[in-house]
């Protein structure tokens, strides 16, 4: 067996304690939405997965049907598949450890696993573990920390919750913007959003704008 | 909104978030080794978060409101170009809204 990848150990907890954090965003946003504090804790316990949370409470929180939110939650939460998919040849595990390792796969653990192929498959498994483990941990606790926070600090808008919660999703799809045909995709999707808007229902042009996704990954390029 | 709506939100999505990793877990790999369903997949996110900061950003209920969150997503948008860290990104764009909130 390897030596402790501490390497590995420091990668996973940097990311942990950085992406933990604004679950303090998640806990004050979900509170203005309408969930209450216990709502919002179990929501990061249960669905723990950013992206799909943020959007969930944000189609809520923007007059949207509870199906609306349902569904983009779930549409965001797909890509989780094709991590697992990635994952499970490399971790091995069955039973409990199978369902807990599916529960903490995620873009973080996926992402340090995957970055730690050079050091072998001992250091992507301690990297998957120790990021999935600590993110789930700190985005627990800083969930509970921004919720409570939010009570406290009542109106969103005038602390830029408001902004806040758009600023994270710019925030978490700037990195995936790798090449120019992606930034395309991103400008359309905002294009089509926007143009629809007065047409469909609050929360819908959201759900809509995966056609986007499907006419430009239709065909091979 | 009532609380049977955020209830069934919570429940709903913590259940299909939950199934769609356990799936990706169990499923045999060729399953989702279509090549289209890859390249659609990997569209999906910035597809919809790119909607949702539309969505969040410039859209009250089904009208587009220019208002303080869009100069808060401006200075996002320059913090990400300038290379800014996650958490500067986010707090800048609060702090630019919040302000311009309070000044008018």
């Amino acid at each position: 067996m390897a030596p402790l990848p501490r390497n590995t150990v420091r990668d996973a907890l940097s990311v942990a304690v950085t992406v933990g954090a604004y679950g303090v965003a998640f806990g004050a946003a979900s509170v203005a939405a309408g969930f209450s504090v216990l709502q919002t804790c179990l929501f990061s316990l249960f669905t723990f997965t950013g992206a799909s949370q943020f959007a969930a409470i944000g189609v809520i929180a923007s007059g949207g049907p509870a199906v609306s939110a349902i569904a983009t939650a779930g549409m965001l939460g797909t890509r989780n598949a094709l991590y697992a998919i990635q994952m499970a040849p490399i971790l091995r595990v069955r039973g409990l450890r199978r369902v807990v390792a599916a529960h903490v796969t995620i873009d973080e653990s996926t992402g340090v696993a995957l970055s730690q192929a050079p050091r072998g498959l001992e250091a992507m498994r301690v990297g998957f573990w120790v990021t999935g483990l600590g993110v789930f941990l700190f985005w627990n606790l800083f969930t509970l920390l921004g919720a409570l926070g939010a009570r406290v600090l009542g109106n969103p808008a005038s602390w830029g919750l408001d902004a806040a919660v758009p600023a994270v999703f710019l925030g978490l799809v700037w990195p995936r913007l790798e090449n120019n045909f992606l930034r395309l995709v991103a400008v359309l999707s905002m294009a089509f959003a926007l143009l629809v808007t007065p047409w469909l229902a609050a929360g819908l042009p959201i759900i809509a704008s995966a056609s986007v996704a499907v006419v430009m990954g239709w065909r091979e390029r | 909104m009532s609380s049977t709506t955020t209830w069934t939100v919570l429940i709903a999505t913590s259940a299909i978030c939950l199934a769609i990793k356990l799936f990706g877990h169990y499923v045999p790999e060729r399953w989702l080794a279509n090549a289209r369903l890859q390249r659609i997949n990997a569209l999906i996110p910035i597809a919809l978060l790119s909607a949702l900061v539309v969505a969040q950003g410039v859209v009250v209920k089904t009208h587009v409101v220019i208002d303080h969150r869009l100069a808060g997503l401006a200075v996002a948008l320059g913090a990400l170009l300038a290379k800014a860290p996650f958490p500067v990104v986010v707090v800048s764009a609060a702090v630019t809204s919040a302000l311009v909130y309070h000044l008018h």
